[in-house]
């Protein structure tokens, strides 16, 4: 198989690492192929987090310039930095509510519109697809939850290589129990948003 | 995936297991019988895993004081005929390195391992040295693991290794080989020997100058032997495309190579060098006479390059040899698919580049990593400055050392001027006490000061010096993710231990002016911090409060919520630009808000508000304000 590249960007403490891990682990127990490569240590105090991965064959994990088939953005401002990563043909599923870096206040550059970042994803791929994550994982029960939104806002994406039901067990795999229910309901309400957006 | 499943799979089983895990899985199957570390990124999860299985295995593990001692410990194992295994990052072997090129010498019984995880492009270290030299300088074997499968399947090839020949072998990660998750089959379990006994030999393990010449002379014919393997291993293996032009990698820069030949169908023979070390000089030969020029990718130096350089040379050969020195490659950080496909196509002549570019013209802001809401550096911090203010004390020198605090580098605190590496702030305090008239205030964790802390501080006191150590004693080693260290009554293994003072180590050490201080109580530390300022000599203040990621948020003021009383806040900015905690921001129509998610109730705002306008509010247990 062609190998799938996905890249996941986001902010520290959201729960991009998780979330790779039960993409992977979805993967193996498909029997496919799979390399996921993430970043630990500094980063993760508030910083930038990305992880790369690759379903089907490949050595590496790191995704050519405008490689990514899905950008999965955790926070508009990292969807944004990682631009770089699509082509006209990638899927973008992107969060929009904004973290604020703690020292916006002495930035050069002000954060940007929510409009203006749509805009420029948009005017690289049509298929750019914006959903309030963090409104759903409170409805979902935590905000914590937002991972799973997003998570199942991926397996929306038309050609995604790994279907729901594998990826619904790999959550049972590492989740703590007590979260499974409201993370459940996190994941199917961002794949319900996402499969809308997209019909 | 349950960590404890590394431990209880079987045989022929598959994880998806990131390659620090994948080490541990090794060193399990190798049968070791003691390991050995002190925390460091990229390679500290090997250590979090063994802490939770080595009790269940049977094996000792330990967090050592530093990366030196550690070494120690496994070298002692190994003379005792056990299987070790110390691992770190690769500034760690910096520091352990003393005993290491000694350890060359004299020489091993059980197999030993030292696995050293780079970091090429300084992902979370102070630079980005490549290890490979350590065997060059040392004359230890090197190999070199690209995926997770490797790194556990090379562990088990060292052991064998280290003891047939009785040697140390060295095993390189980068970041991305120990941070890259795949899958990984496992091999069988080994039994672990439970102790050793050490065999008294003096002219093997005493390294006088007599014995050490003799020792040395053994090395060296030792490694010509090992040589004779590295040359024939199926380790180093060739995959031929029936090209004229050659590619000689190693590590993860294999994978990035190999992506890029498949990928763009590129005719290129690719010589993945895994047994680096005595370099596998006849391989490489036999593989330069079926190209015309050959590409070396590698990260971080020029290393392979230049061993391809002597094998041309000394053979007297007409190659072109491609990589580094000529500006093919980038001479620094990590590699990628897109910078080897244009190194590739530099060779070549032509430009070679990926798909499409996307990119935005809109300028971003950056998003740096900070100290967490509630975090007592902040608090620490936060109040050495206002008290220097206060003092009217503006020439002032901030020597840091490395840890979480060392975010203090970021404005607006501005308290880190000067590190060099681990324990650097105590002796360069001393540095800049005795050659400058400028104030000297010195900031160390509680996990450095164990590490590299206690020599300078004797050295500061014995030479009459006049600064202030600040030792900020989280209780935990939080920048490589919260592993305990000698100021906790807890071990690696988990088990109850002996918890060392930090207070009665630094009066031993001769300090006259020792206080503790929480640094949450904001009056009473800029007290203390007054008084240590005005102090003639080494005064030290231990600012002493865990870490806002150990203490549970159900610990700390579960029934208030911080607020912002508007109508007492004048838009001062103080709590935004001066603390600047994350938690508190200023929302859209100018009005400063705390997020109650963020908040850790830590009430250093509230006392740091020269309005008063922030107040710790009673709640009910329903979270709804009372
Ligand atoms: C020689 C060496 N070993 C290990 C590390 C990795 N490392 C960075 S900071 C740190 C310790 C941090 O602990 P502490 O001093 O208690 O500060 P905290 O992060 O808790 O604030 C370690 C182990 C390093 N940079 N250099
Ligand atoms: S992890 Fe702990 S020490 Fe590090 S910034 Fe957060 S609260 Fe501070
Ligand atoms: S109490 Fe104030 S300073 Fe402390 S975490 Fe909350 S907002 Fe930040």
């Amino acid at each position: 198989m062609k190998p799938y590249p996905i890249y996941i960007s986001g902010v520290g403490g959201q729960g991009i690492i998780k979330t790779s891990v039960i993409l992977g682990e979805s993967a193996m127990k498909k029997g496919l192929p799979v390399v996921v490569g993430e970043i630990h240590g500094m980063s993760q105090r508030g910083g930038v987090v990305s992880t790369q991965m690759k379903i089907g064959k490949s050595y590496s994990p790191l995704i050519e310039q405008g490689g990514a088939d899905l950008l999965l953005a955790f926070e508009p401002l990292e969807a944004l930095r990682a631009i770089n990563m699509v082509n006209e043909n990638s899927y973008v599923v992107m969060n929009t509510a904004p973290i604020y870096p703690f020292n916006i206040r002495q930035s050069e550059h002000p954060y940007p519109d929510l409009s203006t970042i749509l805009g420029e994803l948009q005017s690289q791929t049509k298929k750019v697809i914006a959903m309030d994550a963090e409104d759903i994982a409170k409805k979902a029960g935590h905000i914590l939850s937002l991972n799973m939104v997003m998570l199942g806002g991926a397996a929306a994406v038309p050609a995604f290589p790994l279907d729901k039901e594998i990826i619904i067990e790999s959550m049972q795999d590492n989740l703590p129990e007590r979260s499974i229910p409201i993370n459940m309901k996190a994941f199917e309400e961002g794949f319900r948003y996402c499969s809308q957006q997209i019909k | 995936m349950n960590i404890k499943e590394i431990l209880t799979r079987h045989n022929k089983d598959k994880l998806f297991l990131m390659g620090n895990e994948a080490a541990v899985r090794g060193a399990l199957e190798a049968g070791v019988a003691v390991a050995s570390t002190y925390p460091g990124t990229p390679s500290s999860e090997i250590g979090d895993v063994l802490s939770v299985l080595a009790h269940d295995a049977g094996m000792y593990f330990e967090f050592s004081i530093n990366e030196k001692v550690a070494l120690e410990v496994s070298a002692a194992a190994a003379a005792s005929g056990l299987r070790s295994f110390t691992f770190m990052k690769h500034v760690g072997v910096n520091v352990a390195a003393d005993s290491l090129v000694s350890l060359a010498y004299t020489s091993v019984r059980g197999g030993m391992v030292i696995l050293t995880a780079d970091d090429p492009s300084i992902f979370s270290s102070q630079n980005e040295q490549d290890n490979r030299h350590y065997a060059r300088l040392a004359n230890i074997p090197l190999l070199e693991a690209s995926n997770p499968q490797e790194v556990k399947d090379l562990m088990k090839y060292a052991y064998q290794l280290s003891e047939e020949f009785e040697i140390p072998i060295i095993l390189r990660t980068t970041t991305r080989v120990s941070h890259m998750r795949s899958v990984v089959e496992f091999g069988p379990l080994t039994k672990i020997k439970g102790k050793g006994h050490f065999d008294k030999d003096p002219q093997r393990f005493v390294p006088v100058p007599a014995a050490a010449r003799i020792m040395h002379k053994n090395l060296v014919e030792k490694m010509d032997k090992i040589t004779v393997l590295s040359n024939n291993s199926s380790l180093n293996q060739v995959y031929d495309q029936g090209g004229h032009i050659g590619i000689i990698t190693s590590g993860s820069a294999f994978n990035y190579a190999m992506d890029v030949v498949e990928e763009n169908e590129l005719p290129v023979n690719i010589l993945k060098l895994t047994f680096t070390y005595p370099f596998p000089e006849k391989k490489v030969l036999e593989f330069l006479e079926n190209v015309e020029r050959v590409l070396v990718v590698e990260e971080v130096d020029p290393v392979m390059e230049k061993e391809v350089l002597a094998v041309i040379g000394k053979h007297g050969l007409k190659k072109r040899v491609h990589g580094k020195l000529d500006g093919t490659l980038p001479m620094i950080y990590e590699f990628n698919p897109d910078i080897v496909l244009e190194g590739f196509g530099r060779m070549m002549g032509v430009e070679l580049s990926h798909k499409g570019t996307s990119h935005t013209s809109i300028g971003l802001p950056n998003r740096p990593p900070t100290l967490c809401p509630g975090c007592p550096h902040r608090a620490a911090y936060f109040e050495v400055k206002q008290t220097a203010a206060n003092l009217g004390i503006d020439d002032l020198i901030f020597p840091t050392d490395i840890g979480c605090y060392t975010l203090g580098i970021e404005s607006p605190y501005e308290v880190a001027d000067y590190l060099l590496s681990m324990g650097s702030s105590i002796g360069t305090s001393c540095g800049f006490s005795k050659a400058t008239d400028q104030a000297v205030v010195s900031f160390i964790g509680d996990s450095t000061f164990f590490h590299a802390g206690i020599p300078p501080l004797i050295n500061a006191v014995h030479n009459k010096n006049h600064f202030v150590l600040v030792i900020l004693d989280n209780r935990t080693t939080a920048m490589t993710g919260g592993q305990p260290h000698p100021g906790l009554p807890v071990d690696g293994m988990g088990l109850e231990a002996p918890e060392m003072s930090i207070p009665d180590i630094v009066k031993a050490c001769g300090v006259e002016f020792v206080e503790t201080i929480n640094p949450l109580n904001v009056k009473k530390s800029q007290e203390t911090f007054e008084k240590a300022l005005q102090f003639e000599g080494v005064a030290v203040v231990i600012s002493q409060y865990p870490c806002m990621l150990i203490k549970s948020r159900a610990e700390r003021g579960k029934n208030v919520i911080i607020q912002v009383q508007d109508d007492k806040c004048i838009n001062c900015n103080t709590c935004v630009m001066e603390l600047t905690c994350p938690a508190i921001y200023t929302r859209d129509d100018g009005k400063i808000r705390i997020d109650p998610l963020m908040c850790r109730k830590c009430n250093v705002c509230v006392q740091t508000c020269p309005e008063k306008a922030i107040r710790a509010k009673r709640i009910d247990k329903a979270g709804e304000e009372e």
